[in-house]
This record gives C-alpha cells, sequence and structure tokens, in this order.
C-alpha cells in the first residue's frame, strides 16, 4: 500500500509539471492581454507595464523565470491586483473555500448518502422514488437558482438567516453550504443507490444473509463499504471540482474564498493568478483522485487482499 | 451462478449481445416508471422536432409595448420582458437543450467509457498513464480552455458540444476504472480470460455490460447537468447567440427575476426537471433491466 | 419516511436557533456608531492612486486622499481641497497653486508643494505604467515626459516655488484642468512611505497596506481584507476634519447586483452601487424612494467599421441610425432609467448641449437604405454585432436587432463576447458593429470630442476627418470665451453625427439605492461623491419611509 502510494506520489511530479506547462502557454495565446482595458491604453504605458512584470522576455526566458519562481514557492505577483501577491490571495481565499467545500460535501453525503442507501433497499417502492426524487430536486436547481431562492425564502421573507459574508454573523455559512452541497446530494444519492444495488446482489451479501446476521448488520458492516465505491470514486474528484465550482456560490453570497479569483483570473488574463489558482487546484485534484483511490481500494475486498498481497 | 450464465454466453458469442439487449427489454417493459420515463422523453423530442410547425408565436417577434406579462388565454405560459411568447422560447429553446444534453452526453459517454474501460483492464503502466492524463485534463483551467476553443474555432454549436462532451467525460472515466477493476477480478471474467478470449471481446462482452449500472446512473445525471453548462457557455459567448434560447439560458435569465416575474423561471424550470425525472425512472429502469445478477433472483 | 425528520431536524435546529436570536443590523449599529455601511461595486484593484484605474477604486482614494482641488457635490464647480487658492497667469497657461498650511499626511507631516512635484514624477514616469498618466498631459512637457522623450523631470511645467506654493506651466489654456485636480491620478503620495518599501517607480509595494498607507484625506485605513471589506476611520490630521460628521465607513465589495440589492433589503447596506432594473419599478412605486437616479456623464453607444461592407455606405450607417426608437427601448427594455441620446455629447455638458442631427424616422431610414442599394434588406450582405457579455448589453442586442429587422426587413446576428476577446476585437477593429460605452473623466465636451480625432486610441471606428481633427484639436483649444469654444464643439459633432461612425443610443443615469437614515450623498453629474458631507440620521427607518 505504501509503495502505492509512494509511485502515485511520484507520478503526480510531471502531472504537475505537464499542467503547469500547459496553461503558461494556453493562457498567453488566448486574445486580449491583462493590461487590455475598455479605455485606450497608451503603448508607452503598455511597454512600462510589461517591463514590470517581465512580459518583455522571450516566452521561453518567461517560462524558465516562473519554473524558478515556483520552485522557491513563489507564484509572483498578480496583474489585477497590483500591490498583492498570488501567494498572499491564495492563502486568504483558501481556508474559506475549503471549510465551504468541506460543510457542502458533507450535506451532501449525509443528505444523498442516506437517501440513496435507503432507496436501495427497496427497490421501485415509495421508499425509493421518494428520497431519489427530493435528493434529485438539487440537481435541477443549479446554485445561481438554489441561492438567491433560498436568500429569498430564509433570509428575507422569513429573516432567519444573514444573506451574505462568512463567519462575520453566526449562521452566515448555513445558506452557502446548503446551495453548494445539493447538486452534490444529487449524485451521491444516485450513486449510492445504484452501488449498494449492484453490490446487494452478490454472493457475499447472500452469504452473510444466509448466515443470520441481523439486516442492518449486513448493510452497515458488508454492503456499505462495496456498494459506496463508485461514491468514493466521484467524491476526490467533486471535491476539487468543488473549489473551482464554488464561484457561483461565494458570488451569490459575497463570500471572500478562492473560487472567485479561480474564475476571475481566467477572466482578468491575469496570467499568474490562473497559474497559481491552476497549480494549487492540480496539486489538490491529483492528491484527492489518490485519497479516494486509496480508500476505494480500501473498501473494495479484492483489490485490498491484492495491496495486502504487495503488489 | 452467475459464472455460469456468463459463461454460456461466452460459447454462444452470436447471440449472447443480443439475449442480453432482448432479455433487458423484456425487464424493461415490465418497469411502468421506466417506460412512462421513456414516453415523456420521446414526447419532448418529437415536440422538439416539430416545433417549427406547431409553435404558437414566431420565437424572434417581439413587442416591447407588453413587456412581460402572466400567463394569459393568449399566451399559455405568458411573455417575457420583450414580450415574446414564453411557450414558444421553451420549445425552441427545448430544441437545443435536449440536442445539447443527448449528443454531448453521449460524446462524454464514448469517450470515458472506453478510456476507464481500457485504463481499468490493462492496469498497471497503461493505466497509470492514462489516469494521469485524466488527472492533467482536470486541472487546466476551464475558462481559458473554452476561450481558446471559441477562438480558434469560431462561435459554432457542434463544437459546443464538442467542448462540453471533452469536459463531462472525465469523471465518466474514473467511475468506469473503478468500476472495470473490481468486475476484472470476479470469476467470469477470469473465466473469459482463460477461454483465450480477447481483451476487446472481454470488454465489450462482458466488462462493460456489467459496469452499466453507476454509467447509465452518472449519465442520466450528466445530461442536466450538461443543459445548465451549456447555459454558461453560451453566457460566455461559446454557443448559441441571442434571439435563440435555450432553457439553461431561460432558466438563468429566470432566476434574476423571480421575484417580479416568477413565471419565467417556473416553467423552463419545470421544462428541465421533467425531463430529468423521466430520464432518472429511465435510467433505473435500464440499469435494472441490464442487471444480469440481479435479474437471477 | 421515518429518515426524513431527523435531517430535518438537524438542518432545521441551527435554522431555529439563529431565528431566536435578534440580530442587529449594519444600518441599525452604523446609524448609532457613526458608520457608513457602503456597497463598492467590484473587488478593487488596489489603493496606489498612481496604479490603479476604476469605480470602486475611485471611491475609495477619494476618502483616503484629497486633490488640490476638489468637485462641489452638487454642481461640481472646483473648490478648495489641498489649495486652499489659486492664481491665473499668462491667460491661464500658468496656475499657482497656494496650499493650505493645515492640510497634513495622516502621519502628522505637512502636505507640501514638493509631494506634488514628486508625486506628478511618478505618475508621469514612463516606468510606473500609469494609465491614467494622461490626465496630466495638458502639463508642459508632461507628455513627452512620459513617453520617454524628454528624460529630465525638471524640464515639465510644474515646479514647487515654496513649501506652499506649486507653480504649474500649462501647453495652452486649459479650461478643464481645476477638474482634473480631483481626479486620483493627479493626488499626491507621501514619497517617504512609499520609498521605505521601493523605488519610486514600484507598482507593487506593501506601502497600500493597513499600518503602512499613509494618505491625506478625510479618512484613514483601519482594514482591508480580499473580498470581504475595507473599513475606514475618520481622519484626525485632515485639515477639514470639523465638517466630518461620520466615523467611518466600510465598503463592501458587491458584485452580484442581485445579492447587492437584497444585502440592502436586509439593512446590511446603507447604499448600493446599482439597482437590478427588474427592481426599479417596485421602488419607484414607493413613496419616499430609497431610488435614487441622476443624470450621469456617459454615452451607451454602437461604435461601427467605416471600413467595411455594408457599413462603410454612410447611408447604410444613417439608415441604422434612424430605424432604432430610442424612446420605446429606454421606456420598455431599460425601465426609463436611461435618457434616449442622438449625439456623442451627454446633454448638459457643464453647459454644452449637442446637436441632434437626426430623429427617430423609420421612413426616412428605408429610404437612405434603398438609397444605398438594399430596398426592402434585399441584397443585404447581413451584420454582426458585438457586445461583452452583460445582461443590459444583451437586452439592449435583443430589442435592436428586432428593430432592425421589423423596421428595415435586415437580419442582424448578435453575439457576445468574454470581456477582453471583446476588448481585443474592438481594438483590432475585428468587428462591424460594436457595443461602447464612454463614462467621462471630466465634465468638458472635449472628453467626448476627442475620441474621433484620426486614429485616436478610442476611435476604433476608422472615422478620419481632418476638419474635425483641425476644430478639436486647434482651434476649439484657442477659442476665447466658452461660448466661442461650445459653439466649435457643435460644429465638430454636427460633423461627426452627420458622417454616422457611431450610433449614439442612449444617455446614462446613475441609479443607486440609499437608506433613509443617510444625509448628504449628493447625487451629480459624475457620480462623484464625497464622504465628508454624509451625515447619518439614526431612527429613520426603511419601514418608516414606506409607511409614511
Amino acid at each position: 500500500m505504501l509503495r502505492f502510494i509512494l509511485s502515485r506520489l511520484l507520478q503526480a511530479i510531471p502531472v504537475i509539471l505537464v499542467v503547469i506547462t500547459a496553461t503558461f502557454f494556453l493562457v498567453r495565446t488566448a486574445p486580449g492581454g491583462p493590461f487590455d482595458s475598455e479605455k485606450a491604453v497608451m503603448p508607452e504605458v503598455k511597454r512600462a507595464l510589461e517591463a514590470q512584470y517581465r512580459l518583455d522576455l522571450p516566452i521561453h526566458e518567461q517560462y524558465f523565470a516562473y519554473l524558478g519562481d515556483l520552485a522557491v514557492g513563489d507564484l509572483g505577483p498578480s496583474f489585477k491586483y497590483p500591490g498583492r501577491s498570488v501567494n498572499e490571495i491564495l492563502f486568504s481565499g483558501l481556508p474559506v473555500t475549503a471549510e465551504l467545500g468541506f460543510y457542502a460535501l458533507l450535506i451532501a453525503l449525509i443528505i444523498g448518502g442516506t437517501a440513496g442507501v435507503i432507496a436501495s433497499l427497496k427497490p421501485n417502492t415509495k421508499l425509493d422514488y421518494i428520497p431519489m426524487s427530493a435528493a434529485m430536486i438539487g440537481i435541477c436547481m443549479p446554485s445561481f437558482l438554489l441561492g438567491p431562492l433560498l436568500v429569498l425564502v430564509f433570509g428575507i421573507y422569513l429573516d432567519w438567516l444573514p444573506i451574505s459574508g462568512w463567519g462575520d454573523i453566526p449562521g452566515d455559512k448555513i445558506l452557502p453550504s446548503i446551495t453548494l452541497g445539493a447538486a452534490y446530494a444529487a449524485y451521491v444519492a444516485r450513486l449510492s443507490r445504484a452501488g449498494m444495488l449492484e453490490v446487494l446482489s452478490q454472493d457475499y451479501i447472500r452469504t452473510a444473509r444466509a448466515k443470520g446476521l441481523p439486516e442492518w448488520q449486513v448493510i452497515t458492516r458488508h454492503a456499505l463499504r462495496g456498494g459506496l465505491i463508485p461514491v468514493i470514486a466521484f467524491l476526490g474528484p467533486a471535491f476539487a471540482g468543488l473549489l473551482a465550482g464554488s464561484f457561483v456560490v461565494e458570488t451569490i453570497f459575497q463570500i471572500p474564498g478562492l473560487g472567485r479569483f479561480y474564475v476571475q483570473a481566467a477572466f482578468n488574463r491575469d496570467y499568474t493568478m490562473i497559474l497559481g489558482t491552476t497549480v494549487f487546484l492540480s496539486t489538490l485534484i491529483v492528491l484527492f483522485n489518490l485519497v479516494s483511490d486509496v480508500i476505494a481500494a480500501w473498501m473494495n475486498p479484492r483489490l485490498r487482499a491484492q495491496f495486502g498481497g504487495g503488489q | 451462478m452467475i459464472a455460469e450464465t456468463d459463461q454460456l454466453n461466452v460459447f454462444d458469442e452470436a447471440e449472447a449481445g443480443s439475449s442480453l439487449w432482448h432479455d433487458a427489454w423484456l425487464r424493461l417493459r415490465k418497469n411502468k416508471m421506466a417506460l412512462f420515463g421513456g414516453a415523456v422523453l420521446i414526447f419532448l423530442v418529437v415536440i422538439a422536432l416539430i416545433t417549427p410547425w406547431i409553435a404558437p408565436y414566431n420565437y424572434e417577434t417581439q413587442d416591447l409595448d407588453l413587456g412581460a406579462t402572466a400567463p394569459s388565454l393568449a399566451h399559455w405560459l405568458g411573455t417575457d420582458i420583450f414580450g415574446r411568447d414564453l411557450l414558444t422560447q421553451i420549445m425552441y429553446g427545448g430544441r437545443i437543450s435536449l440536442a445539447v444534453g443527448f449528443i454531448a452526453t453521449a460524446v462524454a459517454l464514448v469517450i470515458g467509457v472506453t478510456w476507464g474501460a481500457i485504463a481499468g483492464y490493462a492496469g498497471g503502466r497503461v493505466d497509470a498513464v492514462m489516469m494521469r492524463i485524466v488527472d492533467i485534463l482536470y486541472a487546466l483551467p476551464f475558462m481559458i480552455f473554452i476561450v481558446l476553443l471559441m477562438v480558434i474555432f469560431g462561435r459554432n454549436i457542434l463544437l459546443l458540444f464538442l467542448a462540453i462532451g471533452a469536459v463531462e467525460w472525465l469523471t465518466m472515466a474514473r467511475i468506469m476504472r473503478s468500476q472495470v477493476q473490481s468486475l476484472r477480478q470476479q470469476e467470469f471474467v477470469e473465466a473469459a480470460i482463460s477461454l483465450g478470449l480477447s481483451p476487446a471481446a472481454i470488454i465489450r462482452r462482458h466488462v462493460v455490460p456489467n459496469a452499466l449500472g453507476p454509467i447509465i446512473v452518472y449519465t442520466t445525471l450528466t445530461i442536466p447537468s450538461v443543459m445548465l453548462l451549456e447555459a454558461f457557455l453560451s453566457f460566455l459567448g461559446l454557443g448559441i447567440q441571442p434571439p435563440a434560447t435555450s432553457w439553461g439560458l431561460l432558466i438563468s435569465y429566470g432566476a434574476e427575476t423571480m421575484e417580479e416575474f416568477p413565471w419565467l423561471l417556473i416553467f423552463p424550470g419545470l421544462a428541465l426537471t421533467l425531463t430529468l425525472f423521466s430520464l432518472n425512472f429511465l435510467g433505473d429502469g435500464l440499469r435494472d433491466a441490464l442487471d444480469v445478477r440481479g435479474s437471477k433472483d | 419516511m421515518t429518515f426524513i425528520k431527523p435531517v430535518l431536524c438537524i438542518f432545521l435546529m441551527p435554522l431555529l436557533l439563529i431565528a431566536c436570536g435578534d440580530r442587529e443590523s449594519n444600518v441599525v449599529q452604523g446609524n448609532r456608531d457613526g458608520i457608513l455601511h457602503y456597497g463598492n461595486g467590484a473587488e478593487p484593484q488596489g489603493l496606489d492612486p498612481h496604479v490603479v484605474t476604476g469605480v470602486p477604486e475611485n471611491h475609495l482614494i477619494r476618502a483616503l486622499f484629497e486633490g488640490l482641488t476638489v468637485k462641489n457635490p452638487i454642481t461640481l464647480e472646483p473648490e478648495p481641497g489641498v489649495a486652499e487658492r489659486w492664481e491665473f497667469a499668462e491667460e491661464g497657461k500658468v496656475i499657482t497653486f497656494f496650499l493650505n498650511p493645515e492640510a497634513k499626511w495622516s502621519n502628522g507631516d505637512p502636505v507640501t508643494a514638493e509631494d506634488y512635484v514628486w508625486s506628478w514624477n511618478r505618475a508621469l514616469h514612463p516606468e510606473t505604467g500609469n494609465l491614467y498618466a494622461y490626465m496630466l498631459y495638458p502639463v508642459f512637457n508632461a507628455e513627452a515626459y512620459s513617453k520617454g522623450d524628454v528624460s529630465d523631470f525638471a524640464e515639465v511645467g510644474v515646479k514647487a516655488l515654496d513649501a506652499r506654493t506649486l507653480q504649474v506651466t500649462l501647453n495652452a489654456p486649459t479650461p478643464y484642468f481645476l477638474q482634473l485636480m480631483d481626479h486620483y491620478s493627479t493626488f499626491a503620495v507621501h514619497s517617504a512611505t512609499l520609498l521605505k518599501f521601493g523605488k519610486m517607480t514600484d507598482r507593487f509595494t506593501p506601502w497600500t497596506r493597513v499600518g503602512n498607507i499613509v494618505s491625506n484625506g478625510a479618512f484613514t485605513l483601519d482594514e482591508w481584507l480580499i473580498n470581504r471589506r475595507i473599513g475606514m476611520k475618520k481622519s484626525t490630521t485632515y485639515w477639514d476634519r470639523d465638517k466630518v460628521s461620520l466615523n467611518g465607513v466600510v465598503f463592501y465589495p458587491t458584485e452580484n447586483v442581485v445579492s447587492e440589492e437584497r444585502m440592502f433589503r436586509v439593512e446590511q447596506l446603507h447604499r448600493t452601487e446599482v439597482v437590478p432594473l427588474e427592481k426599479i419599478p417596485k421602488y419607484r412605486a414607493e413613496e419616499n424612494s430609497a431610488y435614487i437616479q441622476a443624470p450621469y456623464l456617459g454615452t451607451y453607444y454602437y461604435l461601427i467599421n467605416t471600413e467595411r461592407a455594408p457599413t462603410d455606405n454612410v447611408k447604410v450607417r444613417q439608415a441604422l441610425a434612424m430605424s432604432l426608437d430610442r424612446e420605446k427601448l429606454v421606456r420598455s427594455v431599460l425601465q426609463d432609467t436611461a435618457v434616449p441620446a442622438y449625439s456623442i455629447t451627454p446633454p448638459d455638458t457643464l453647459g454644452y448641449y449637442p446637436p441632434k442631427t437626426f430623429s427617430y424616422d423609420p421612413e426616412r431610414a428605408r429610404q437612405l437604405l434603398t438609397e444605398a442599394g438594399y430596398p426592402n434588406g434585399e441584397g443585404w450582405p447581413g451584420l454582426e454585432l458585438i457586445y461583452n457579455t452583460n445582461e443590459a448589453h444583451r437586452k439592449v442586442a435583443v430589442a435592436v436587432q428586432q428593430m432592425w429587422k421589423k423596421e428595415l426587413g435586415v437580419d442582424i446576428t448578435i453575439s457576445n463576447q468574454e470581456w477582453k476577446v471583446y476588448l481585443d476585437s474592438v481594438s483590432q477593429r475585428d468587428f462591424q458593429v460594436a457595443r461602447r460605452g464612454w463614462i467621462g473623466d471630466y465634465v468638458d465636451p472635449n472628453n467626448f470630442l476627442d475620441l474621433f480625432i484620426t486614429d485616436g486610441g478610442n476611435n476604433n471606428t476608422g472615422y478620419s476627418d481632418p476638419v474635425y481633427d483641425d476644430i478639436v484639436l486647434q482651434q476649439a483649444p484657442r477659442a476665447e470665451t466658452r461660448e466661442a469654444r461650445y459653439a466649435l464643439f457643435y460644429k465638430a459633432e454636427t460633423q461627426l453625427m452627420e458622417q454616422m461612425p457611431i450610433i449614439p443610443i442612449y444617455t446614462y443615469t446613475s441609479k443607486h439605492l440609499v437608506h433613509p437614515s443617510v444625509e448628504g450623498l449628493y447625487p451629480n453629474l459624475m457620480d462623484s461623491l464625497n464622504l465628508k458631507y454624509v451625515t447619518l440620521h439614526p431612527g429613520r427607518t426603511l419601514e418608516a419611509a414606506n409607511e409614511q
């Protein structure tokens, strides 16, 4: 198992390097530069700006200079926010987005998982349709719709909850977390239902039942493990995607997270910011995909035996 | 018992495929919810196809003095802020949304399932390289990717399908791979290998059909999210341009005015929800119908 | 179904707990403590006056810093700021500013004439990369210095005669120069503070951070949390501090206009930067409405590429312009939040009224199109209209597309483009018709009319007319009186609108929601606020205003 993890971590280095290289050159080929603005920028000003941000160097020199800085952990200055370094912006937004993402996934797992597992026990009955339909509402309700709707109902008409901010007023984390979690709840519900149905028809479950174990023990001890594998495979990229996807929720609720910067950096052609968020996100994706693979392996009895035996 | 069934299939290759689908159809026919879902989908597709002949109004014609009005006899679902008939808008929007939803998802499905199945089945180095490529694509900044596509290929609806498909297949590949990985160790696959079947045949005949459950489920989830993604891309300038519209766009416009003109949100939302529920009932039915093992009970 | 209950309970519990606690809104708290809660649009780029550009930055910087002159919040005429008075010499070519001895930096240092010389050197220096360097170009040799043609700043027309006397020499008499002194790119910065953190021309040192920044305005920086809020306190060193009523201001980045309006509704904000169009009728209908709309110095128009068919034909351009029913567009699509425009300069730009060379006349438009060779749109080669992704632009474009189709029988494709792609298309002139807006930097027709001089950076239409250039660049600056100058501008603008390189659509208005407890946020043509005049009156609530 340890060897598996180590080799995956080693594989991560070329992956991240490819991502950086591709992104570095892609952003520079996109039309429009970081300093274009609605009012014409005079050529002398543009030259000065490019000199200040090393954009006047040949592109390969820019690239190696960037890699050099990156090696010492310096992501460079933001183009859009002069006076702020990319490191600084990342570290100010990261804890917020991570917390938001964590709550959202927790909500998704609790609601979606419960609904999915319950639905799988009595397929094609009311006990199946009702929780699944409820979970599915989440997917018809994209966050740009659910967010404002929750705000309207709980924030304005009922006046129960704050409608913006993060950690400023007690309770202001509830609505954004639910909004972000809802879409994922539907996925989790569907995937866990399907996974559970798959497992419940397997021999070892029948064996367990034949042994006279109570049904709830069969489910919690044996079925859940295999049944949640697709959910786990989904969760890895989901968490990484959640960070990138929190943009809409962060904008609606005025949350000072990373998602807004990730998306807006691309719109602003803020080269260093795009690269910084991408480096960061790719590391996360690699890590979370690894974690989800490890958990999936651990949960899958057959694969686990394989790892135990030393591959 | 399971192994037995599949071994039979191995021996009788020519009929195995067709009997799988035939059996599935027999089982599906018994599932009323699934049939209902399928019927609704067919209805929506037919409506979309014949919209140009049956739409109550011209979808471009505006009546600025009329503006947004609630549902009435003249306009069953009301009008939008330009005084255009909402029912007509939804009908025309459905053409785009259904096309994007089905085609882009099909693209994602084909790439994702193939990729995931090969990676999962091959294992080892091949698997590692293929899955790391997936990791790389996950990490590339999506927005820049879209902007570049737009510039390189211009505005083109087909491009929209491709762009969406190119993004959506990644998760599909991961799910497929994890399914295949766990299936590969099962007796019936090992039996097929020992019988000397080619890997391609094994994947096609034994692995893919058995991994279909989660894939179908994920597919039914992908279609509506693709429809919403289309709205986002159209917003950025990739894809459809006004006055053409789609459900995703109608919903996002409607969301802005949900307090003032709720019907502009509710009706397009209902259209999307209806599609989603139908898809899911059909998807569940298909999943159950195709579940070889479950059917043996 | 039994599972639903516990799940619901888990989620409703925190909801109910909070529902019990009575939260005090920002507005109520702010009114008690004298703190204004201000919705400020986008997240600001930064606070360095010579580096940043944009409206949210403008609001922040003008609260922290003060220029030589300030605009009267109602009339916009220049009033004393750091300079307590000024004198003109040589027919207005030389201006001498006498600095207020009480004008102080927030660390207690006096604001000196030398600070201005140093700061203008920075603002104009070729290495600074100040996008607004051109604001100082009326100053003698400033443009040459900024372009690197003159390397010694001593040759630029700005001198410190002594610590409190600043002499500025201009290229030519510039009637609007005093107004420019209230633009942040001409503000002074505290040289010692900047040099502590880097070179004069550095763009990204931390000198503007909390604890580092030294400023000379009515407020000082107290808190700066990225994407969260920027807090300011009343300055204890500001020369006119007795007039400042607020104890502080909190600026919130409010990118999402729908969220902003909702924050206002639950009294988290005293004032919003904008108002969503759909909400306006509802607010308007209220008595003592919180909605405040005022004319704004900006024009919304469509740029036409005069070098591509079919718009290379002036008759086609005129036909397109005449077939738009601006009154109807403004009334229905824009909810009367704009004024139909028939020319580039907004009406009443410091007493200047632009010519109206055409009106809505579909009959004449069709005739012109026929003369151009497209009777009833026959043989029309197609036309693409581009706009940057934005709801308001989309609405206008969709309505315009339909009007052209209905009146002229011509088909128009409309395409939205992502912001930077759009900017690229416009600057490369890779378009046929493109949406555009211009917001005045200072109140003078010159700011609008010099857009269309030959090869002007913001011209983008291919329009080139030596007669027009001559009037705007040579004759108007030499005019002896305001009337004579305006007459020349009128002539130039008439000529411009006959050639129609642009289709004016409407004149902007500024739109805000302002809480009834706020007084002194005067609406004006520049939407230029001065927080020193703002007072808060506790006890006035939204509900009370509606019930009256």
